[in-house]
């Protein structure tokens, strides 16, 4: 097979056995999650069909202005996402937006820069939509476990208050974890890319008909584009967030 | 004067936790007494700016809390709180740890005696001590620092009888030989008799009595 595959709607529509499989699997364990596996169904076919639209409209306006737009709409729901694992942490959603503006910025800057991308909407589409994705993860398990940690441990946050430590010092330990926990996924899924799983692009590549090496070298480019953009999203977030938890006397606010 | 508060009034989730309190604590031995609720450890948190009032003032050395740095301002007057919470590591992790922040030289084992604990303590690892010898930490890791006040909550309430006589000694202890002035708070009349040379005196948020011990308590 060579050249790009074409791909009936009756094919995708076949594909939809194995969501019959995943909801069948979900009502015999009575695990009941039928109702979210359809809504994840039907909510992944209109969003790609409609993004599919939209990127092909981007494509042919070749202009740098909707790119960023359509990356700015990325970076908001992408937050507005993430917040939602973030229930426990006061105001996140201004370091959840900052997180994926500086991600986002500094990975495409960067692959853009070193010349690895020309900066066309072929290239910064696709990777700014995986790079912003892969950041709103790393920033929403990150906040999760920073929300989750900050209740559990108040009595040793005022303790170590209580000697004189500003809020930074009390809360690194914590501040700490979170940042681990965002990254370590995507840490460990990198270890064991080509062993155990295939990342996303290179299958694409594969079966798109493109050669194995070319498939091989993109995947790697962005692996480490993601790795640090996940990093940077993981730290930013964490790094603002936990503040909210004070007041500027380096008290610990009482939860809402 | 050690502490004034003046019309100190404070609601935490719609509840008056202390209302229009004025007190004055003289340098020395205060317990503040009185039963669970009643605001003891909220009015403690203040002394050191833990909490805030919602309205009033709170002085130290006549002097608004609010003007103090409050990182300067609790390295000089320490809170140990009712419930050990150390960091994780050995024991001299977490004195080096508060002497570092109050910019003090770390004298481990005296720390370690004056809190009733021999220096063997020092490398074990606090996840393996006992209540009772991690509220002796809290106290040494407190003394580490040097301050000039040492707040209590109910320091002695996660022991049992022969640990808190000996607590309650290192206690009077410091008093007399660093002549450090204590706020203690108790649930216990006894206790206050014991380790106090005034008292005041809380009761659902507003203060019943205060002045020499067996005034204030009886």
């Amino acid at each position: 097979m060579s050249g790009s595959i074409d791909v009936s709607l009756g094919q995708v529509a076949a594909a939809l056995a194995l969501v019959a499989l995943a909801a069948g699997i979900s009502r015999w364990q009575r695990a009941d999650l039928e109702g979210d596996i359809a809504v994840a169904t039907v909510r992944s076919f209109v969003q790609l069909t409609a993004i599919g639209y939209a990127i092909e409209a981007i494509f042919e306006a070749d202009t740098i202005w909707l790119v960023l737009a359509l990356l700015a709409v990325m970076v908001l729901f992408g937050a507005l996402t993430a917040r939602r694992r973030a229930s426990r942490v006061p105001g996140a959603l201004g370091p959840l937006l900052i997180a994926l503006v500086v991600a986002g910025a500094t990975t495409l800057g960067l692959v853009v820069a070193l010349d690895i991308f020309e900066p066309t909407p072929r290239y910064l589409v696709p990777v700014g939509g995986m790079v912003i994705g892969n950041a709103m993860t790393a920033a929403a398990v990150g906040l999760n476990r920073l929300g989750d940690e900050m209740a559990d441990s108040r009595a040793r946050i005022e303790a170590t208050l209580a000697l004189g430590a500003t809020a930074r010092e009390a809360a690194a330990p914590i501040v700490r974890r979170a940042l681990r926990s965002g990254t370590i996924a995507l840490i460990d899924s990198t270890k064991t890319t080509g062993l155990i799983f295939f990342p996303g692009t290179m299958v694409g590549m594969l079966l798109a008909g493109a050669d194995p090496t070319d498939a091989v070298r993109l995947q790697l480019i962005l692996l480490y584009a993601l790795l640090g953009s996940v990093a940077i999203a993981a730290l930013v977030a964490t790094s603002l967030a936990y503040r909210n938890f004070f007041t500027p006397a380096q008290q610990l606010r009482e939860p809402t | 004067m050690l502490f004034g508060l003046r019309d100190v009034s404070y609601s935490r989730g719609g509840r008056r936790v202390l209302q229009s309190v004025s007190a004055n604590i003289a340098p020395g031995a205060t317990a503040v007494v009185g039963p669970s609720g009643s605001g003891k450890s909220t009015l403690l948190r203040m002394l050191n700016r833990l909490a805030d009032p919602d309205e009033g003032e709170v002085s130290y050395r006549e002097r608004s809390l609010s003007d103090y740095d409050p990182l300067a301002l609790r390295r000089e007057v320490a809170l140990v709180p009712q419930l050990p919470a150390l960091l994780d590591g050995s024991v001299v992790d977490n004195l080096r740890y508060a002497a570092r922040l109050a910019g003090k030289e770390l004298d481990a084992k005296h720390c370690l005696g004056l809190a009733g604990l021999s220096d063997e303590f020092a490398e074990r690892d606090v996840s393996r001590l006992s209540v009772g010898e991690q509220q002796r930490t809290m106290l040494a890791r407190a003394l580490a620092q040097r301050p000039r006040v040492l707040l209590l909550d109910e320091p002695t309430s996660a022991l049992d009888q022969l640990a808190r006589d000996e607590v309650e000694a290192t206690l009077l202890r410091l008093r007399r030989e660093l002549e450090i002035s204590l706020v203690v708070v108790t649930h216990d009349p006894e206790q206050a008799r014991r380790l106090g040379e005034r008292a005041l005196r809380l009761e659902a948020g507003r203060v019943v009595a205060s002045g020499p011990l067996e005034e204030a308590l009886a």
